[in-house]
C-alpha cells in the first residue's frame, strides 16, 4: 500500500503531509516547554528576596554550547539544501557535522551536570566552624566516611560562609579563592549537592535542561539514522527522503529555538 | 510557493547561513554585555532587554532557516492557535504571581 501525499502537496492543505505532522507537534511541544517555561517563572517571583541564584552556571560553557547548537541548526539546514540539488556526498558531510556538533553539545552539558553533581554545600553542627557552611566541589571521602555512623571526613575544594544567602548570588559577591578544606563526618549537619533536590533553581534547571537534553539526544538518532542508512532511500526516491530530511530539520531548529531561550533565562538573568 | 518548493542553490543557502552565523554571534554577544552589564537597579530591566535580544535571534532562526517567513497559510494559522493557547498560559502565570491567597505566600 503506498502512503499518500509524501511528496506532493495535499489539495486541501498545501502540504505534504508529514510538513503538516510536524509543525502540529512542534505547535504540542511549544505547549510543553511553555508550561516548564511558566513554572520557572513562578517559582522564580516566588521566591524569597535575595534566594534566587545568580551566577551558578559556567556563561562560556553556556555560551559555546549557544553556538554549537546554531552551527548545528545551519548544517541541517545545508544538509536539506544539497539534497534539494541532488549532491548526496555533500548532504553526508553537513548531516554527519550536524551529528558532531550535537555529541559534543551533550558531553558539554554531562560535564556541566557532573560539576553541578560534585558541588556540595555543608552545614556544620559542631566543632571550630560551628553554624557555618562549606561550599565546593568534592576532592575525596575516606573510606570510612559516614555520615550516619558519623565516621570519616570529607575533603572540598572550597570555602566557609557565615550565611547561606552569601552562596546566592555570585555576580554580586564572587567567591573568594577556594581552598582546600577537611571536615569530620561527626561535625557535619547536613551534606547535600546541587543536585536536582538542592533546591527550586536546580529543580528548574535540571528539568529544563534535562528535557532539552533527551529532545537533542532523540534528534540525533533520528538524523544519525538518516545519515547512515539513507542510503537506500536516496536512491529509489530522492524526493521523499530530501522531504524526511526537511522535517527532521524542522525539529532540530525547533530545538535550537528552545536552547536561544533557556541560556539567557538560566544562565545569564 | 513555500521555501523548499523553490529552486535551491547551495551557494545562495551558504551565503545565508553565514550572515545568520554571524548576527546569533552578536546578538549573543549583546545579551551577555546586557548580562554583565550595570543597566538600572536589579534584574527586571536587563531581563527584559536580554529576552528582547533572544527573540531577535529566534526571529532569525524561525524566519530563516525555519522558512517560516515564506510558508504556507495553514502553518500561520496552527502557530497563530499556538500563541494564542502560549499567551494564555503566559498570562495565568502572571495573573497567578500577583494572586496568592490569604495565608499561603511565605512573604
Amino acid at each position: 500500500m503506498e502512503i499518500p501525499y509524501t511528496i506532493a502537496a495535499r489539495p486541501d492543505t498545501g502540504l505534504y503531509n508529514a510538513k503538516l505532522g510536524i509543525w502540529l507537534f512542534l505547535a504540542s511541544e511549544v505547549m510543553l516547554f511553555g508550561g516548564l517555561f511558566s513554572a520557572y517563572v513562578l517559582l522564580r517571583v516566588g521566591a524569597e528576596p535575595g534566594l534566587w541564584p545568580h551566577g551558578w552556571l559556567n556563561v562560556t560553557l553556556g555560551t559555546v554550547n549557544t553556538l554549537l547548537l546554531a552551527l548545528s541548526a545551519i548544517t541541517t539546514l545545508l544538509a536539506w539544501a544539497a539534497c534539494k540539488v541532488r549532491e548526496f556526498g555533500k548532504f553526508k558531510f553537513f548531516h554527519g557535522c550536524t551529528i558532531l556538533l550535537a555529541l559534543t553539545f551533550l558531553g558539554i552539558k554531562s560535564y556541566e551536570y557532573r560539576d553541578k553533581l560534585i558541588h556540595y554545600e555543608i552545614a556544620i553542627g559542631s566543632g571550630k566552624y560551628a553554624g557555618k557552611f562549606a561550599d565546593g566541589h568534592l576532592v575525596e571521602k575516606s573510606a570510612d566516611f559516614d555520615l550516619v555512623k558519623k565516621t570519616g571526613t570529607v575533603t572540598l575544594h572550597g570555602r566557609y560562609v557565615d550565611d547561606r544567602t552569601e552562596l546566592m548570588d555570585l555576580r554580586a559577591t564572587p567567591a573568594e579563592k577556594p581552598d582546600e578544606i577537611t571536615i569530620a563526618a561527626a561535625d557535619i549537619k547536613k551534606m547535600e549537592n546541587y543536585g536536582p533536590k538542592h533546591n527550586t533553581f536546580t529543580a528548574i534547571y535540571f528539568t529544563l535542561t534535562g528535557l532539552h537534553a533527551l529532545h537533542i539526544f532523540g534528534g540525533t538518532l533520528v538524523i544519525f539514522y538518516f545519515w547512515a542508512f539513507g542510503g537506500a532511500m536516496w536512491k529509489t526516491d530522492p524526493e521523499r527522503f530530501t522531504n524526511r530530511i526537511e522535517v527532521s530539520g524542522l525539529f532540530w531548529h525547533f530545538v535550537d529555538l528552545v536552547w536561544i531561550f533557556l541560556f539567557p533565562v538560566l544562565y545569564l538573568t | 510557493m513555500s521555501e523548499s518548493e523553490k529552486p535551491v542553490s547551495l551557494q545562495s543557502y551558504i551565503r545565508l547561513c553565514a550572515v545568520v552565523f554571524v548576527v546569533v554571534l552578536c546578538t549573543t554577544s549583546a545579551m551577555i554585555a546586557t548580562s554583565f552589564s550595570h543597566i538600572g537597579e536589579g534584574w527586571t530591566l536587563k531581563v527584559a532587554l536580554i529576552l528582547a535580544i533572544a527573540v531577535v535571534n529566534a526571529f532569525l532562526v524561525a524566519g530563516y532557516l525555519m522558512h517560516l517567513l515564506s510558508e504556507k497559510k495553514l502553518i500561520y494559522t496552527v502557530l497563530a492557535f499556538t500563541v494564542v493557547f502560549f499567551i494564555g498560559l503566559m498570562g495565568l502565570t502572571v495573573w497567578a504571581t500577583n494572586g496568592f491567597p490569604p495565608g499561603t505566600a511565605s512573604h
